[in-house]
């Protein structure tokens, strides 16, 4: 099942002379539990798509299709509530709360959901010990490191259990040993819990672990591919998640990482410290 | 809903941000009490001003010759004055009045080595029962010391401190001019009159003594009158000034050379002016709580700035325009109304405090109260509404780029 798709998608930003065409036609599907992640170079379009994606802004051209519905016309409010009951984000620079506690952090989207105080201290503890953070629940962005700062952040976005995941550039901010960390985190997510999850990245290594690669360049899309690297040939059908929905054969959903993934534990393992 | 979610939040920025919302509260905190301070203040020097007024009797009216005139020169003194005939056909005309006739004549008081200047009065003992006062060591004129006009006299409080220095002075004869007098008595000390003149600067003798020895005529130079309290004061003034036309032959038409004072008027014009006063003050501290409203608006204004970041964050996370824009509604809101409340603490602190300093009586006023701590939650949300709009049009994406 198409949970996106993006149908001749242009963005052009600025006007006249000073026009500068960010997005140029792009047509994109994302099924629901797939991971996909999106490379490019500097400048191809990455974040102008994910923003378009993530209902923060609206394309200048064509139709945006969210689960069979046209939302590139929903006003500012709209939006709002569709990124409310349905996204999730993590960014590049963490974009935490300063001065609150990563308890608080979490329970932010739930308390414009509504829910009462108890439900989300739930919830939000729930999470925060899924990113392997319970020992740090009271602590404030100053006090966690990036990539503890990063683990809230994701623990944020999963808190209200969205439909896809929007990650720009997610471990940008990190070095190297956080960054694999944030990854194994992401993709034991996406494959133990069928997460759907969009990724900006400019690490080839990151990007291996997704299920299909996208590749943008001056504001086109110039290869969609399931194989980062060339490594083989395909066929090996990709572990679903809980959900059980999976990539249409045929079209993308493969990845022969997945099977190469260690058991549940390494999700926590990865989150001790 | 939406306004809970907007509530819970805005007390948890509050409360995150301790500095920042105490410096917000700050303006309406002074604002508030500055007004309540002031209202107060103002309240109790008038009520301060109409209780002396009131001190000097009740029921009073007091015959002068010449005429108030507005502007400098004050009272008109080439009037003839009264003399003992107006003070007869006063007791003939109205029996059931006290009344009391006055010489008032600046004198130099000496005794040993002291030299004072004061005032004395040539009066009667009705002069005591109508201005409700007290001799608070020795006694009172006799009846015939009053009309014999017997060199006694009985001194106010600040004459004795400064002519006597605290030594044993009744039966003692001192000289006032050229007359040699002897003390009687001492009165009760009165403090400032209302005017703000020393009450207490003073020398009673019998009218006799000084129109004969001091005077050398029989010159009145004021006749206070006592009406009993179910009397109109009005009736009795309005025959008062009949009567004194008459006597002074003034011509139908022709203006009044003396006057009819109602004690009763001059307080309420006294009060008047004094509220008048009351009311400029509470304008001004007005002001104040204006500019602790922008000051609101100041630091809002630049929280949003600095806070442009979180903005983006919650707009992200499906905050709606609305919502963030009720959320520093809410914080303006709360944060004026507390200071409205510190403020309304600390100005009924203040004013109890400061008038118990000044020696003034406190009247509370409850409306004003109300109305400054009503006015600053108003305030708040006023001007926190630009800074709060100002929120809620954020484009998320800008914001949260924003460093
Ligand atoms: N708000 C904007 N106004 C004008 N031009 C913009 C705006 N945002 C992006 N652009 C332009 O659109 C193009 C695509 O930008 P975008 O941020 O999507 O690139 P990107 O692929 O995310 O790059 P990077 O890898 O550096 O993050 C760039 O040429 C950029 O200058
Ligand atoms: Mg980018």
């Amino acid at each position: 099942m198409k949970l996106i798709e993006l149908l001749d998608v242009s963005k052009v930003y600025g006007r006249g002379g000073a026009e500068t065409r960010a997005l140029d036609g792009i047509d994109l599907a994302i099924d629901a539990g797939e991971f996909v992640a999106v490379m490019g170079t500097s400048g191809s379009g990455k974040s102008t798509c994910m923003n378009i994606l993530g209902c923060l802004d609206k394309p200048t051209h064509g139709r945006y299709l969210f689960r069979g519905v046209d939302v590139s016309k929903l006003d500012r409010d709209e939006r709002a509530l569709l990124r409310r009951r349905h996204l999730g984000f993590i960014f590049q620079s963490f974009n935490l709360l300063a001065r609150t506690s990563a308890l608080e952090n979490v329970e932010l989207p739930l308390v414009y959901r509504g829910l009462r105080k108890a439900e989300r201290r739930r919830l939000a503890l729930a999470q925060l010990d899924a990113v392997g953070l319970s020992d740090r629940v009271h602590h404030t962005p100053a006090e966690l490191s990036g990539g503890q700062q990063q683990r809230v952040a994701i623990a944020r976005a999963l808190v209200t259990s969205p439909s896809i995941i929007f990650a720009d550039e997610p471990t940008g901010n990190l070095d190297s040993r956080n960054s694999q960390e944030i990854l194994t985190l992401l993709s034991g997510l996406h494959r133990e819990r069928g997460i759907t999850i969009v990724m900006v990245t400019h690490e080839p290594e990151l990007a291996a672990l997704a299920d299909r690669v996208v590749v943008f360049r001056d504001g086109r899309i110039v290869s969609e591919s399931n194989e980062p690297e060339p490594s083989g040939g395909g066929g090996s059908s990709r572990s679903a998640g809980p959900s059980g929905e999976s990539g249409q054969p045929g079209e993308s959903g493969h990845s022969r990482l997945s099977g190469s993934w260690g058991p549940g534990s390494e999700l926590r393992g990865g989150g001790a410290r | 809903m939406m306004a809970w979610i907007a509530m819970v939040i805005a007390l948890k920025e509050i409360r995150r941000n301790k500095l920042r919302s105490f410096l917000t509260g700050l303006g309406i905190v002074i604002g508030v009490s500055a007004v309540i301070v002031m209202v107060h203040l103002g309240k109790g020097a008038s009520r301060n001003v109409t209780e002396e007024i009131a001190s000097l009797g009740k029921n009073l009216l007091i015959l002068s010759p010449g005429t108030r005139r507005r502007g400098p020169g004050g009272t008109r003194s080439d009037a003839r004055d009264f003399d003992d005939g107006d003070v007869s056909a006063v007791e003939r005309e109205f029996e059931d009045v006290i009344m009391a006739p006055l010489v008032v004549r600046p004198v130099t008081a000496v005794y040993a080595n002291a030299n004072v200047s004061t005032t004395a009065i040539g009066t009667t003992s009705k002069y005591l029962d109508i201005r409700d006062w007290a001799v608070s060591r020795g006694r009172g004129f006799a009846a015939h010391e009053v009309a014999a006009g017997s060199r006694v006299c009985i001194l106010g409080q600040t004459v004795v401190d400064e002519l006597f220095q605290g030594e044993g002075l009744l039966d003692v004869s001192f000289r006032i001019d050229r007359l040699s007098c002897r003390v009687i008595g001492v009165l009760e000390a009165k403090g400032q009159s209302a005017m703000g003149s020393d009450q207490d600067d003073i020398i009673l003798m019998p009218l006799r003594t000084m129109q004969r020895r001091l005077a050398g005529n029989t010159d009145v130079s004021q006749i206070m009158v006592s009406v009993s309290e179910e009397r109109s004061l009005a009736a009795v003034s309005e025959r008062l000034r009949a009567l004194f036309r008459e006597r002074r032959n003034i011509a139908r038409g022709a203006a009044d050379d003396f006057e009819v004072r109602d004690m009763k008027e001059i307080a309420a014009m006294v009060e008047k002016s004094t509220s008048t006063l009351t009311a400029l003050l509470g304008a001004i501290a007005a002001v104040s709580m204006l500019v602790g409203g922008i000051g609101i608006m100041n630091i809002m204004l630049v929280a949003v700035t600095e806070r442009t970041r979180e903005i983006g964050i919650r707009l992200a996370l499906g905050a709606r325009g609305r919502e963030v824009l009720l959320q520093f509604l809410i914080e303006a809101g709360v944060l004026s109304t507390l200071g409205g409340l510190v403020g309304v603490l600390l100005g009924v602190g203040g004013s109890l405090l400061l008038t118990m300093k000044m020696t003034l009586p406190f009247v509370f006023v409850p409306e004003i109260v109300a109305v400054s701590f009503l006015f600053s939650a108003v305030v708040g949300i006023v001007f926190g509404f630009l800074p709060a709009r100002r929120a809620s049009m954020l484009d998320p994406i800008e914001a949260l780029r924003h460093e």
